[in-house]
């Protein structure tokens, strides 16, 4: 078992002792308008957790600024009074990232959602941070360009939240994630300085700040503007759906798929309780029944993509597939994604409660990882639900149970724990694009040492070394995780009463 | 305050007293709920806090606040039956601020039942909340009128005279325009123009089909809709009789209760829904045909309505399973009326009473391309409301106001000829907005055109065809509601 490097805990600031007076609160009222002040109780309820249902805080104060100049104001604020907060964008987040801190302040950025400007011969836009992901290949579409990360909650999902997580997406084995994807940031510091990180050239001079603050879940600042880069619409896309008997055949296909030197824009795949789900939600077209589907999408050159498609096909029969469905228009290969992109919220549908994870593990471990989730999910009777983004090992279990059962939701939460850590084993990563964010923050000394975790509590210190921007999230501390960290322990603010579970 | 306290210390409205326990006293049973159907723990649990309902929601589009959005009122709802929170106004308000357009029900992919539990909430909030005396008259003075054909005669004349007699200019040129409250603007300017000659049209108790009878259908002629759109139902009657249809419309008919049902009011809703079902328990009727969205899918929840009631629970759930959409009974049936042309690019807008809460979309649009010439188009964000939904835009004026606005820019950005709905509400709200003269339709009013060889698209494009009245071509900047208060 990891400990703490002692350089480690000195760095970790003490947990911030502002609070939200009457002073604070006029003063941010002054820099936001009353009308971007939420005050009352029962509605700061509404925002005490995130799609993470089963941490929930419920903070002091919610902000919802308009401008990055009302952002960097209220941080200021902040940072003057030593109050913490949070950043929010739709609350959509799976591990909990947006979970408001007690006595703290959630800066809702739901507010900053104008797409700023768009440069079609350069394919970049400049937008806020509440624009959807959707929002804006929607904005661009009719230039024929669009957004290429595209998280399955992207018709929700905010740009800003995007850049927080680095989140990726179906399409991402073959296009990257959102740091592939974001030129330049405007940002504002837990100071409440306004800087540009990145520029509008791919590659600008000196070390890359944008990178450093991408996918650093609000540890660091606040991002209020965004330069993304724009593709050009793929000529020919062709999408199939495969059955199989097996995962481990489905498995394979995907293996021998990327050994022939075939670059899909996804490959994914759900499992029999996932098409359930999906099918009872939206009615996909997928068969029910069936133990493992693929859904394998090509897109690029016409010529290409019809000569790789074909042999993706045989590739399907020689594993031994059951069947083959090809969409036959755009509006097919949109029902497909559909049900695809409804699998997490769908599980509502199978089950009262459900917890998601998000692992990765060598493309290589597919079939044999499944079989050991699979023991698992028998051995804690609990049913496991995968949906995953196969092409680059992204394993999305959903640990399906019922919070009105006694003790269910504890066995699950060790069932979803045992399955990440599982994925480190197999030489995989705790998370693949939801987050670290308060759900697995303990978890992260099962993958990083001490000095790994040294070098990453030194950089957050840098950019914040008051530790008002998100605290408690992504970097373990003795007293969220207990002293020596590790997995199935009570959470402690659950056992002092700060923090409640479902 | 805590839940027992919360509910039953004030006197109601002799309308909406209704016999049921008050919430029990330390929130053992339904927190601030009585136990008369409060929203069920059960629908609760199905929201899994996915956010997927937030961008089609109207009022977290307009505010982009948790509270005003489904899943941040569905949150509410679960506070409420833990009685976590009081029963005030800042509680209220953000139900009151629904739109109840359900479009989070079409956007859910777990099956939430939002419509379910929004409408378990309202006569609750009804029941237990004393809304301030200006709301509690202005709603009462809305519910005096509008369920009453009668009186929405007497008010449309009087209405026409106010148009006319040049009162309307002589307030719209000086100040006191803008003295007039929000409401009552909203009052002013949603007012149909009356068509006195019209006011006398009577929709005739039988009307034969036209060659051989395919049907025999009962029709709902509305309120708002027999007083203010008599054409409508005109055409309606013709449409359904050229196509081989029967129709009968009893005279005794009064509103269907769907105001009444979408604001709470449930004592006064069920009692309309009895005496519609008794109404129409004498005709053996095949089918019962709505052409007002927001009434159909109140008979259609019959079933649902009066499930508590041995008397009718039956009877209520046979009505509601033979109520069609025009559209949709149109579409069931194989066109034999010859169409003629009808050219034209047309943006269909879905009434969110039928799209959403009936899921009736596909049937308008294929009743709409029987007809030649006509090139129907779809307009962008479709799901949004446009504001009306049902009496929102009286009593919420500020958002409804924003909606209108933001519709019409949609509507605007498909250039259409002429505009089509199948509610009046829609097409008041959307009128009340529009900076032109847009023809705008009932798509049955479009097909009956088309049966009987006219081309009102076109009529209203020559010179002194459909206009808009002058008093209606000034755009009204009606007051942004601010956000989080309102």
């Amino acid at each position: 078992m990891t400990t703490y490097a002692g350089e480690y805990l000195d760095l970790l600031p003490e947990p911030p002792a502002g609070r939200v007076t009457a002073a604070f609160r006029a003063d941010v009222a002054r820099a936001v308008g009353p009308g971007g002040l939420i005050t009352e109780p029962a509605q700061l309820r509404t925002y005490e957790c995130d799609g993470l249902t089963g941490y929930r805080v419920t903070p002091a104060l919610v902000v919802l600024p308009a401008t990055t100049e009302e952002v960097a104001a209220v941080v200021r604020l902040c940072a003057r009074d030593g109050v913490p907060f949070v950043a929010r964008g739709a609350g959509t987040g799976l591990s909990g990232g947006a979970l408001p801190v007690a006595d703290g302040i959630v800066i809702g950025l739901a507010r900053m959602r104008a797409v700023l400007s768009v440069d079609v011969d350069d394919q970049r836009a400049v937008v806020q941070p509440g624009v959807t992901n959707a929002g804006i290949s929607a904005a661009v579409a009719p230039h024929d360009l669009y957004f290429a990360p595209d998280p399955s909650s992207q018709v929700v999902c905010t740009i800003g939240g995007n850049v927080a997580e680095n989140s990726g997406g179906a399409h991402c084995l073959k296009y990257g994630f959102t740091t592939n994807h974001v030129l330049a940031l405007t940002f504002v510091t837990a100071d409440g300085d306004v800087v540009q990180l990145g520029g509008d050239a791919p590659d600008p001079v000196g070390p890359d700040l944008r990178a450093v603050v991408l996918g650093s879940e609000g540890t660091l600042g606040v991002v209020t503007e965004i330069t993304v880069r724009l593709l050009r619409r793929p000529e020919a896309v062709r999408t199939l759906v495969a059955d199989f008997a097996d995962a481990e055949d489905a498995g394979n296909a995907v293996s021998d798929i990327v050994a022939a030197g075939i670059v899909p824009a996804a490959v994914e795949m759900l499992d029999e309780l996932a098409i359930d789900a999906c099918e009872r939600a939206v009615q996909a077209g997928y068969t029910p029944g069936c133990p493992a589907a693929l859904v394998v999408e090509l897109d690029g050159v016409a010529a290409e993509v019809e000569d790789e498609f074909e042999r993706v096909q045989e590739i399907c029969r020689r594993n031994r597939t059951t069947h083959v469905r090809i969409a036959a228009d755009p509006e097919e290969r949109a029902r497909v994604w559909k049900g695809r992109k409804a699998a997490f919220a769908a599980m509502g549908r199978i089950s009262p409660d459900y917890f998601v994870q998000d692992g990765v593990i060598p493309r290589t471990r597919l079939g044999s990882t499944l079989t050991r989730i699979r023991q698992m999910s028998e051995q804690a009777g609990l049913r496991v639900a995968n949906v995953f983004h196969a092409g680059d090992g992204n394993l999305h279990p959903l640990v399906l149970y019922d919070g009105a059962v006694p003790g269910e939701a504890e066995r699950a939460e060790h069932l979803a724990t045992a399955i990440v850590e599982l994925c480190v084993e197999q030489g995989g990563s705790i998370t693949g694009e939801h987050g670290v964010g308060s759900d697995k923050a303990c978890s992260m000394p099962k993958m990083f040492g001490p000095d790994d975790l040294t070098v990453m509590a030194r950089v957050r210190a840098a950019f914040d070394p008051q530790g008002i921007c998100n605290p408690g999230k992504v970097l373990p501390t003795p007293r969220l995780c207990g002293e020596r960290p590790g997995p199935h322990r009570p959470h402690p603010l659950e056992a002092a009463g700060v923090i409640e579970r479902l | 305050m805590t839940a027992g306290e919360t509910g039953h210390e004030t006197s109601r409205d002799e309308d909406l007293r209704l016999t049921v326990a008050p919430p029990p006293a330390g929130g053992d049973g339904a927190g601030l709920f009585d136990l008369h159907h409060p929203p069920s723990a059960e629908l609760i649990s199905d929201c899994v806090h996915c956010g997927f309902c937030l961008p089609t929601c109207p009022t977290y589009a307009l505010w982009g606040e948790e509270m005003d959005s489904p899943r941040g009122r569905i949150y509410l709802m679960k506070l409420g039956r833990e009685g976590a929170v009081a029963l005030d106004d800042t509680y209220v308000q953000h139900f009151d601020a629904c739109l109840g357009c359900m479009a989070c029900v079409t956007a859910c992919p777990s099956g939430v039942q939002y419509d379910k539990l929004i409408e378990a909430v309202r006569p609750q909030l009804e029941r237990h909340h004393r809304r301030e005396r200006h709301d509690r008259l202005f709603r009462a003075a809305v519910f005096a009128l509008f369920p009453h054909p009668g009186r929405l005669r007497v008010a449309a004349v009087l209405g026409a005279a106010y148009q006319r007699s040049g009162a309307r200019r002589l307030l719209h040129r000086g100040r006191l325009w803008s003295l007039l409250p929000d409401r009552l603007q909203a009052v002013e300017e949603l007012m149909p123009p009356a068509r006195l000659r019209r006011l006398a049209a009577r929709t005739p108790e039988v009307t034969p089909a036209v060659g051989t009878r395919r049907r025999r259908v009962g029709f709902l002629t509305g309120c708002v809709q027999r007083v203010f759109f008599a054409d409508v139902n005109a055409a309606t009657v013709r449409v359904l009789a050229a196509e081989g249809c029967e129709v009968v419309a009893p005279r005794a008919q009064r509103c269907c209760g769907a105001l009444s049902e979408h604001a709470g009011r449930e004592p006064e809703a069920l009692a309309r829904a009895r005496r519609l079902i008794d109404v129409f328990a004498a005709t053996d009727v095949d089918a019962i045909v709505a052409n007002v969205a927001g009434c159909g899918s109140t008979l259609k929840e019959y079933g649902r309505l009066l499930r508590d009631d041995p008397a009718y629970a039956e009877r209520a759930a046979d009505f509601s399973a033979k109520v069609r959409d025009v559209s949709e009974l149109l579409a069931e049936l194989e066109p034999v009326a010859p169409r003629h042309p009808v050219e034209g690019r047309l943006a269909y807008h879905d009434a969110c009473h039928l799209g959403h809460a009936q899921g009736v979309r596909a049937q308008p649009r294929a009743v709409l391309r029987t007809i030649p010439g006509l090139q129907v188009t779809d307009i962008p964000e479709a799901e949004i409301c446009c504001g009306s939904a049902g009496i929102y835009n009286l009593v919420q004026p500020g958002p409804a106001g924003e909606l209108g606005r933001r519709k019409v820019e949609k509507v605007l950005s498909v250039a259409p000829d002429a505009l089509a709905t199948a509610n009046p509400g829609c097409l008041l709200q959307i009128r009340r907005y529009w900076p032109g003269d847009l023809p705008m339709f009932h798509p049955v009013e479009l097909l009956d055109a088309s049966i009987r060889g006219v081309d009102p698209i076109a009529a209203a494009r020559a010179p002194g065809g459909r206009r808009r009245p002058p008093w209606l071509r000034r755009r009204h900047e009606a007051r942004t509601a601010e956000p989080g208060r309102f």
